[in-house]
């Protein structure tokens, strides 16, 4: 397979997935969850790539040091090594913040504070009601969080705040007084369209690199508050060889063909 | 009295309207649904349900038993959306106390220690504390630490659907994740379990596996065998969910909608009949394991 073949066949998803494998990068022996496939698939990347000392579930209760493959299989061939259940998640992960998870919010403001509960209406009647806060205040307040969202709009980079704040961010009206937050880590964010960080003023969100065909003004406009800029932004980099073969292993189905709409290449058209 | 055998209508006519019910499981697994059955063939009423839940939370307030539920998420995992509890939301039937998964389990922990509170970081910097009426500590120390302090959540009444048990309550509990029953067993001044196996006396049969007694018989105020009784969620070593059953229930809430229309076919006019109309325990004892 040539050089060029390869890069033509590149998804979008598949970069994506590359990207996100970065904010795993020398986390140290901590749990690395990814919620979905693409930051499932980035977790298990990092592990058996750059960062072989990341923890990992099956997806149920043990701790296996080969990643388990998405998708359905008509065999169980996961090898525990460890015991990781739900019944000690908090004292062993969570609260410990031996923790980096991965996870797609319904919403996510310009604080970083980020919504799963539910959208519109009233604590009481919620217009639509969603999942719940599940563990996203004690994940934001103890570990590290990235974000993964396949469709970049301002319906998700929300104008204002997010409807109902179920993970911390860095705003301040939202800190009371003497409350430890030296635990929130807002890490990355990837999109279909870019990477951001909280690197910017006071942990504003910027653009850290653009995908490929990407302008920094295209994103802006699919954002619903003003973003800042890294001083120098690159174009996101493509995966190799090594990472694309480490991919297709663990999604052997090609499900992260259906994550982003249409699939698109990785290097637009 | 040692011998704590009960019958499920028994047990249910220890629910009274308006007490605090907290149910075991996690989601679609390991849950109490024979007993749930059972409490929707009740005139009981008013519940305030304590749960990581699934359909049992889905289905008591589908039937319009629950005044105000204590949740962190209800989800059927492969269903992320649980659709009747939406429906419930939507509707502003419910009084709700939503609360992170971890102060969840620490709520069920302070009530089971008799404290009033235990203190958590999580919930500050989130919109939980001023929705829930959650108030601060501040620490009586020199770090002087602003916390939450996270309610007891004490329960009248705890149901759980354990793999074995004998007739004093001794309980095995197996599976690779017991979530928190165990916390949902102290917390409560009256637990009762549902149980896949039981026996007379758990020394003559399973002593080997006496470390899985996730909790001691204290804790246990009645026992009843029902094989079968956790389906359509998932009882591993046991039988998986039942992704089926779960589809059919989900697509309810669309059409007809109707509770009262459907509950017949998802609760029954009694277990036997139940189990009967979905083929039998045999056919909850085949459904295969997830695979996660």
């Amino acid at each position: 397979m040539n050089q060029i073949t390869t890069i033509s066949t590149i998804t979008l998803a598949e970069l994506c997935i590359f990207a996100a494998s970065e904010a795993f990068r020398g986390n140290g022996e901590v749990i690395a969850t990814g919620v979905g496939p693409v930051p499932r698939l980035a977790a298990g990347l990092a592990k058996l790539t750059h960062t072989p000392e990341l923890m990992m579930t099956d997806g149920e209760a043990y701790l296996v040091e080969q990643p388990v493959p998405i998708g359905p299989r008509a065999y169980d061939d996961r090898k525990p090594a460890g015991y990781l259940p739900f019944s000690r998640f908090f004292d062993s992960a969570v609260w410990t913040g031996r923790r980096h998870a991965m996870v797609t919010p319904t919403q996510l403001d310009r604080f970083g504070q980020i919504n799963l509960s539910y959208m519109g209406g009233t604590y009481r009647q919620p217009k639509t009601q969603m999942l719940g806060v599940r563990g996203f205040p004690g994940n934001t307040i103890y570990h590290a969080n990235s974000f993964f969202f396949p469709a970049h709009g301002p319906r998700v980079f929300v104008p204002g705040e997010v409807d109902m704040i179920s993970g911390v961010g860095y705003n301040p009206a939202k800190r009371v007084a003497g409350g430890n937050y030296s635990g929130v880590d807002l890490k990355s964010i990837v999109t279909n369209l870019c990477v951001m960080d909280f690197g910017g003023t006071d942990k504003a969100i910027r653009v850290v690199s653009l995908h490929p065909g990407v302008t920094f003004e295209e994103v802006q406009e699919a954002t619903g508050f003003a973003l800042e800029q890294a001083p120098e932004i690159t174009v996101t980099p493509l995966p190799g060889a090594e990472a694309l073969a480490v991919i297709a292993a663990l999604d052997p189905h090609d499900i992260r063909a259906t994550v982003i709409k249409d699939n698109p290449p990785a290097v637009r058209a | 009295m040692l011998d704590k055998r009960m019958s499920a209508a028994e047990i249910v006519a220890q629910i009274k309207d308006g007490m605090t019910v907290g149910i075991g499981g996690w989601g679609p697994r390991r849950k109490p649904m024979a007993l749930v059955r059972e409490l929707l063939r009740s005139d009981v009423k008013d519940l305030t349900v304590v749960a990581y839940g699934g359909a049992d939370v889905g289905m008591l307030c589908a039937a319009g038993k629950v005044r105000k539920l204590v949740f962190a998420f209800v989800s059927l995992d492969a269903i992320p959306l649980e659709p009747w509890f939406r429906k419930s939301r939507e509707s502003g039937a419910l009084e709700v106390l939503e609360l992170d998964e971890g102060m969840f389990q620490w709520g069920l922990k302070a009530a089971a220690f008799g404290l009033p509170f235990l203190p958590t970081r999580v919930g500050l910097g989130t919109d939980l504390a001023a929705l829930g009426g959650l108030k601060t500590v501040q620490s009586p120390y020199d770090d002087g630490e602003t916390l939450i302090a996270m309610p007891a959540l004490k329960l009248d009444v705890a149901l759980l659907h354990v793999n074995r048990s004998d007739w004093r309550g001794n309980v095995q509990v197996f599976g690779p994740d017991s979530y928190y029953d165990e916390w949902f067993a102290k917390a409560a001044a009256k637990t009762f379990v549902s149980c896949e196996e039981l026996v007379d006396r758990m020394e003559d049969h399973y002593p080997e596996q006496a470390r899985d007694n996730l909790f001691e018989r204290c804790f246990v105020s009645g026992v009843i065998e029902m094989p079968g009784g956790a389906h359509p969620s998932s009882m591993p070593p046991h039988y998986g969910w039942d992704m089926k059953a779960f589809k059919a229930y989900a697509a309810a809430a669309k059409d007809p909608g109707d509770w009262g229309a459907v509950q017949d076919r998802f609760v029954g006019a009694n277990e036997a009949d139940y189990l009967n109309s979905i083929g039998g325990k045999e056919a909850v004892a085949a459904l295969p394991l997830p695979i996660f």
